[in-house]
């Protein structure tokens, strides 16, 4: 295994963006920007998902074929859940001719 | 018996240290599996007790025996109980931890240590459950169906979904095992081409736990928050969907469906082989509808949804692709009959539980097919007929495969042989009083008796009758493998190394192994299931 210590400097570094971040969308829910307050609130979820998941699960470092292949695997697998529930809610209310 | 000469008992994991702490702190991932047996076994039998209540209740029209409340209750925690405390850990956590190790030739799990924390993990969640059962218990149904389960039900849903929340995390600690161990831990020799197909299974087993588990945690966690904190996701006065709760909880809960199936397929490909001492037809076909089932079991899950009113066009597309799981499926049964075919086949009691499977399976599967039928689901949607179907799959397939392996593997786990003539009377028994149980209920559903009525009109009654009277006998078939198991610890035969004469590393170190598994670590230079190559001995010694 390569061991790729991070110093704990990092981690906190990490930890405080991601609670920026946390206080980011509450304010930003406040703000009324249409058709864009899904989308901004969406934006800064998924960047610190990907703190969580560089940093604090190391994949950043992540030199081994197996870890990769369930990192692929597990946001294939979230692209199907995303994919086929949006083919329900994508046309629920369309008019059947 | 010529080989009965009195030899000092060999040292091994059963024998090599005693007492209750050296079972409770284990890691050795044999004596895991048996706390994994006796444990599932406890609940089994609660749910098989709620089970027995439920068919008591239907033997008449009227609700006599318990009043509406109580009878949702126990189909709910039947449900809950046989599936996440019985079923999904069943074959996986009993034979695929005793086993996948000693095929791949493994001195043990990749973590063994995260092994035992699952049993733990399983045991704090059975734990709950059973106070959640002992203090009221639940009566959403094992689906959680919002809105009913977050707003109205008045009974222990979060505790019943906290309990569920921890089991899950038991069996995605058992998946992530066996992934690590399949691909890191195989001996020298044992390629991905020569894997036994029980490992295979094993594996696409294993992918499901690790990526659907995981939806059906936050699901639950979801469900309590909701009921809570009363947060809005499900409920549509705050903006919430509460159909948005059943396509979460079907991603998970339809694949899961495949975490009992695919082991029970893995533990027949082991049979099947030994029993008609032929190779697997289409090895490389079978290795990969395990895989295909366990990727195509994800694109499927809204055909439980097909009255609840998603979309038109996404019901037509659920539909289509549901057909699509079939064809793994059928790749598995026709390969099983064709190994068959010109083999030369003994009817052992594994076997016996084999051919149940493949006869029940195959029903249980073909009226999956009626079911994504869009126009045939919705005369049938919650009636019998489903839960003949599902039953036909989850107890006709899953179960008859853990018993079968459990027979098969018997003599390696506990050093003795069962009584072969007891063995096939309790396989013959499960199987009629299966069928006796669970055939009615076709017609019963097809003639449209709604599933989760403790009452209904008088003209169901007979097949009703039938039904129950199927039930306690196959309790009986449960109950006596039960009992010569734990008779044969004491006074069966002892078993020799490989008394079925069968292929595969397992069967190359002695019964039971010892606690690292091999004396020499093995060096494979031979295909899965090579029986032309295993010298015929004259006879199989069964007891
Ligand atoms: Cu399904």
């Amino acid at each position: 295994m390569s061991e790729h210590v991070l110093s704990s400097k990092m981690y906190y570094g990490i930890w405080i963006a991601l609670m920026i971040l946390t206080v980011v969308t509450a304010r930003v829910a406040f703000i009324d920007l249409g058709p864009f307050n899904t989308v901004v609130a969406l934006v800064i979820a998924t960047g610190k998902a990907l703190l969580v998941v560089l940093f604090f699960m190391h994949v950043k470092y992540a030199s081994e074929k197996l870890v990769k292949m369930v990192i692929v695997a597990s946001i294939f697998w979230l692209l199907l859940l995303l994919l086929l529930s949006l083919a329900d809610y994508g046309t629920r209310y369309a008019r059947h001719g | 018996m010529a080989t009965a000469v009195i030899t000092p008992e060999r040292e091994n994991y059963l024998n090599q240290e005693y007492g209750i702490k050296s079972w409770l702190l284990t890691v050795d991932h044999k004596r895991i599996a048996l706390l994994y047996l006796v444990s599932i076994t406890f609940f089994f039998f609660i749910g098989g007790f709620f089970a027995l209540l439920i068919r008591l209740e239907l033997l008449t029209p009227a609700g006599d025996l318990v009043q509406a409340d109580t009878y949702n209750k126990l189909f709910t925690m039947h449900g809950q109980v046989m599936i996440f405390f019985f079923l999904i850990p069943s074959i996986p956590a009993v034979l695929g931890n005793f086993l996948v190790p000693l095929m791949i030739g493994a001195k043990d799990l990749a973590f063994p240590r995260l092994n035992l924390l699952s049993w733990y993990l399983y045991i704090i969640a059975g734990a709950l459950m059973l106070h959640c059962i002992c203090t009221g218990g639940v009566d959403t149904g094992w689906t959680f169906y919002t809105p009913f389960s977050t707003a109205f039900s008045n009974t222990k849903v979060v505790e019943a979904g906290v309990a569920i929340f921890i089991a899950g995390f038991s069996s995605i600690l058992t998946g992530l095992n066996f992934v690590v161990t399949i691909h890191r831990m195989r001996a020298p020799g044992m390629t991905w081409d020569r894997l036994p197909l029980f490992i295979w299974a094993h594996y696409a087993t294993s992918v499901i736990q690790l990526l659907g588990t995981p939806v059906l945690a936050i699901t639950l966690l979801l469900v309590v928050f909701e009921r809570v904190f009363h947060l809005g996701i499900f409920d549509p006065t705050r903006g919430g969907d509460p159909l948005l709760f059943q396509h979460l909880f079907w991603f998970y809960s339809h694949p899961a469906v495949y975490i009992m199936i695919l082991p029970a397929m893995a533990v027949e490909s082991e049979v099947i082989a030994c029993f008609t001492r032929k190779r697997i037809f289409g090895y490389k076909f079978v290795a990969m509808s395990s895989i295909a089932i366990a990727v195509f079991g994800f694109l499927v899950w809204a055909h439980h949804m097909f009255v609840a009113g998603i979309s038109l066009y996404s019901a037509l597309i659920f539909s289509a692709l549901s057909y699509l799981v079939a064809v793994p499926s059928a790749i598995k049964v026709f390969n099983w009959t064709a190994t068959m075919y010109k083999g030369s086949i003994t009817f052992t009691t594994p076997m016996l539980y084999a051919f149940g499977f493949i006869g029940l399976f195959t029903m249980g599967g073909l009226t999956g097919l009626f079911l994504a039928a869009l126009g045939i689901d919705v005369h049938v949607t919650d009636t019998y007929f489903v839960i003949a179907h599902f039953h036909y799959i989850m107890v006709g397939g899953a179960v008859m495969g853990y018993l079968g392996g459990l027979h098969f593997w018997w003599p390696k786990i506990s050093g003795r042989m069962y009584p072969e003539w007891l063995g096939k009377f309790a396989a013959l028994i499960v199987f009629l009083g299966f069928n006796l149980t669970f055939f009615p209920q076709f017609i019963l559903g097809y003639m449209g008796m709604p599933r989760r009525y403790w009452q209904y009109p008088p003209e169901f009654q007979v097949l009703n009758v039938l039904s129950t009277a199927g039930s306690t006998i196959l309790a009986v078939g449960y109950v006596l493998p039960m009992v010569y198991f734990l008779w044969s610890m004491r006074y069966g035969k002892p078993a020799t190394e490989n008394p079925w004469n069968a292929a595969g590393l397992e069967w190359k170190t002695s019964s039971p192994p010892p606690t690292f598994n091999f004396d020499q670590p093995p060096v494979v230079d031979f295909e899965a299931y090579d029986y032309e190559h295993i010298p015929e001995v004259e006879e199989v010694p069964v007891g």
